[in-house]
């Protein structure tokens, strides 16, 4: 086995007295794509930018890339490509101006057709002499991508990198990522949806800057011990108002006709079901991967 | 909806101010700027500049001359000195470390009480033309102060003074206020054109967002200095020959330096405006903050740096502070060379201060720009 592309420990960082990741540990293996996970503010950002030496860490150490966190982040910056989470290309330049801006200034022996083959693989050559600032989402972040492998980084790391991006757009998007994954390029993506959290290998869930789960996407359903039932009817809006404050339900979501409801408590979630759950059809289904996570936002925001 | 809703109105007022008071840094320039400018400028400009430094040349000892040299200094706009060669005197008029010569004539006192009424020559730099006003038309009383002294036999007639003074307005014979405006406008505009553009240079960076992606690529801190600043080099030159040849062909202004070194010198000074707008680029949160500490510099620029007011009216402490700004020595190379033909030993004093400024804050940016995003 190789040595792992991202290996901290108690990464410590805290902005004006407010503590944004306390005690992080994170381990990611060479090629893996690792779904970073989280509510908004609990420490995603930072830490990434922890990892690229955008940030110095309060405290803390580990190797990103073999390289020391904290003594070589110059080292770490060659090695590294960083999409951020807010569209940073220059948006009065055109694509083919922007990428050759990064491959010069990565210094890119073979500049002109590093920049040329990218722009194939990305399939942005039709829109080479296109301002960036014109494209749309979708097409940015492709840019962006593009941007941030042009100088073959062995580890990418993405904050919300399909933020505001259409449903086939993120597809395509993510796509490119599985490919280059193939390559042997590890990648670690921060993101709030569950179809690509279940597209990684391995997800990590941070809350208050601390890991809380980690693991496949499956044994992370399999471990939090959920039970759910999903009710099909008319009436789901009002019956979920209901349910949802009752005791032993931890939370109720309506999907158009039906009311899916997760609880740690099953029988619990029966009672409750049976007492107010009345008007629909109920059934018990597996446990998906976003109750999982509304089950643990829930918990989080009780103090646990 | 109303056309006009003194509620909403309210909700508007309300929002702004909570706005303007939560942007500390704004709010302090805007308190502490105007108030410390008011003192500055107050009590440092003096239109009716005195204790100017002149030369007086006398190849004898003279009693008269005595008399004159007290009189002079005792009208608190000379300030003498005594030379020892016409070598010196225009060296020191060229470098514009004297603004006067006086040149006693020979055998001066027997010519006076012969009732000659001999000329003192008083070679003025005229180049500005309101700093020697006054003391000039100061010089009659001292020929009145002479009268008391001499004999009353010669002071019984009034028809021929004793002696007369004879003003020779060097560099400047007509005494053009537009050969001293002129000059120092191309520094003025030069610094105006250069100090802004460059306030945007990193702000701009960090209020689009690429910043973050800047820092994440390897590149230093100097790299980027140099890159913001070199491009407007090329701007600031196109602009200083088109300021040159209209200020020649249309006001008439004479070259009679050497052109390179006039390009040579102002290259420096081109350097030390973008230097200084990166700086306060690289400090702020934004453009306009950036913009704001531009203009706390362009104040003493204007006023301090003898383009509105004569440099020699000022107190020493003032002259001291106004020294610091690049376009003060960048005026006098201006004036010295278009004007007086100054070569690089009369400007070598004015060039080095604006070098040393430009090296000092460039290290400076470079040490306040973060590599991080803490």
């Amino acid at each position: 086995m190789t040595a792992p592309a991202i290996a901290v420990r108690g990464l410590r960082k805290s902005f004006g007295g407010l503590k944004v990741v306390e005690g992080l540990d994170l381990t990611v293996a060479e090629g893996e794509i690792c779904g970073f996970l989280g509510a908004n503010g609990s420490g995603k950002t930072t830490t990434i930018r922890m990892l690229c030496g955008l940030l110095k860490p309060d405290g803390g150490e580990g190797h990103c890339l073999g390289c020391d966190i904290i003594a070589e982040p110059h080292a770490i910056r060659r090695q590294v490509g960083y999409m951020t989470q807010r569209f940073s290309l220059y948006e009065d330049l055109t694509v083919f101006e922007n990428l050759d801006f990064v491959a010069r200034v990565y210094e890119m022996p073979n500049r002109r057709a590093a920049v040329k083959a990218i722009l194939e693989r990305m399939e942005l050559s039709n829109r080479r002499d296109q301002l960036a600032g014109q494209l749309s989402g979708g097409w940015k972040q492709r840019l962006a991508l593009a941007a941030c492998v042009l100088h073959q980084p062995k580890l990418l790391l993405l904050d919300e990198p399909t933020a505001g991006v259409d449903a086939k757009a993120r597809r395509e998007f993510w796509d490119l990522i599985h490919d280059m994954a193939v390559d042997g390029l590890t990648t670690l993506v921060s993101t709030h949806y569950m179809d690509e959290a279940e597209r990684c290998k391995r997800i990590v869930y941070l809350a208050r800057g601390r890991i809380v789960v980690q693991g496949g996407a499956a044994a992370v359903v399999a471990n939090a011990g959920l039970a759910a039932f999903e009710g099909v009817g008319d009436d789901v809006d009002r019956v979920a108002v209901a349910l949802r404050h009752t005791p032993g339900v931890e939370a109720a979501a309506v999907f158009g006709r039906a009311l899916r409801v997760a609880s740690l408590d099953r029988e619990a979630l029966r009672r409750a079901i049976g007492t107010r759950g009345g008007g629909l059809v109920w059934e018990e289904v597996e446990p998906r991967l976003d109750d999982v996570f509304i089950h643990m936002l829930t918990v989080q925001e009780k103090g646990g | 909806m109303s056309a006009f809703s003194f509620a909403r109105l309210m909700a508007l007022l309300r929002k702004e101010s909570i706005q303007i008071l939560r942007d500390s840094m704004t709010l302090r320039i805007i308190i502490l700027v105007p108030i410390i400018q008011l003192f500055l400028f107050g009590y440092a400009i003096n239109a009716d500049p005195k204790h100017l430094p002149a030369g007086l040349l006398s190849i004898e000892d003279s009693k008269y001359t005595r008399t004159i040299a007290a009189a002079l200094n005792a009208s608190g706009y000379y300030n003498l000195r005594v030379l020892r060669s016409e070598a010196e005197a225009e060296a020191g008029l060229a470098r514009g470390e004297l603004t006067f010569v006086i040149q006693m004539p020979p055998d001066f006192d027997r010519a006076v009480d012969r009732g000659e009424s001999p000329g003192v020559l008083v070679d003025a730099d005229a180049t500005d033309p309101a700093a020697i006003g006054n003391a000039v038309a100061a010089l009659a009383q001292v020929v009145a102060d002479l009268n008391r002294d001499l004999p009353p036999i010669r002071r019984l007639q009034p028809q021929t003074p004793p002696f007369q003074f004879v003003v020779h307005a060097r560099y400047n014979p007509e005494q053009l206020t537009v050969l001293n405006v002129v000059p120092g406008l191309i520094c003025i505009v030069l610094m105006f054109s250069t100090l802004f553009v460059t306030t945007m240079a990193i702000t701009k960076e960090r209020e689009r967002g690429t910043m973050e992606n800047l820092l994440a690529m390897p590149v230093r801190p100097i790299e980027v200095m140099i890159a913001k600043i070199a491009p407007y080099v090329v701007i600031g030159y196109i602009q200083v020959i088109l300021i040159l040849v209209t200020a020649s062909i249309v006001f008439g202004l004479p070259i009679r330096g050497s052109i390179p070194l006039l390009l040579a010198a102002l290259g420096v000074f081109i350097a030390c405006n973008l230097a200084l707008g990166v700086t306060f680029s690289t400090v702020s949160a934004n453009q306009m903050q950036a913009i704001q500490l531009a203009q706390f510099t362009l104040m003493p620029s204007f006023l301090l740096s003898g383009f509105m007011f004569p440099f020699r009216g000022m107190p020493l402490w003032a002259q001291w502070f106004g020294n610091v700004f690049p376009t003060t020595h960048a005026m006098r190379i201006v004036r010295g060379m278009l004007l007086k033909g100054a070569g690089w030993s009369e400007i070598a004093a004015d060039v080095w201060p604006m070098a040393l400024f430009a090296v000092v804050v460039i290290a400076f940016a470079t040490l306040l720009y973060r590599e991080t995003l803490d």
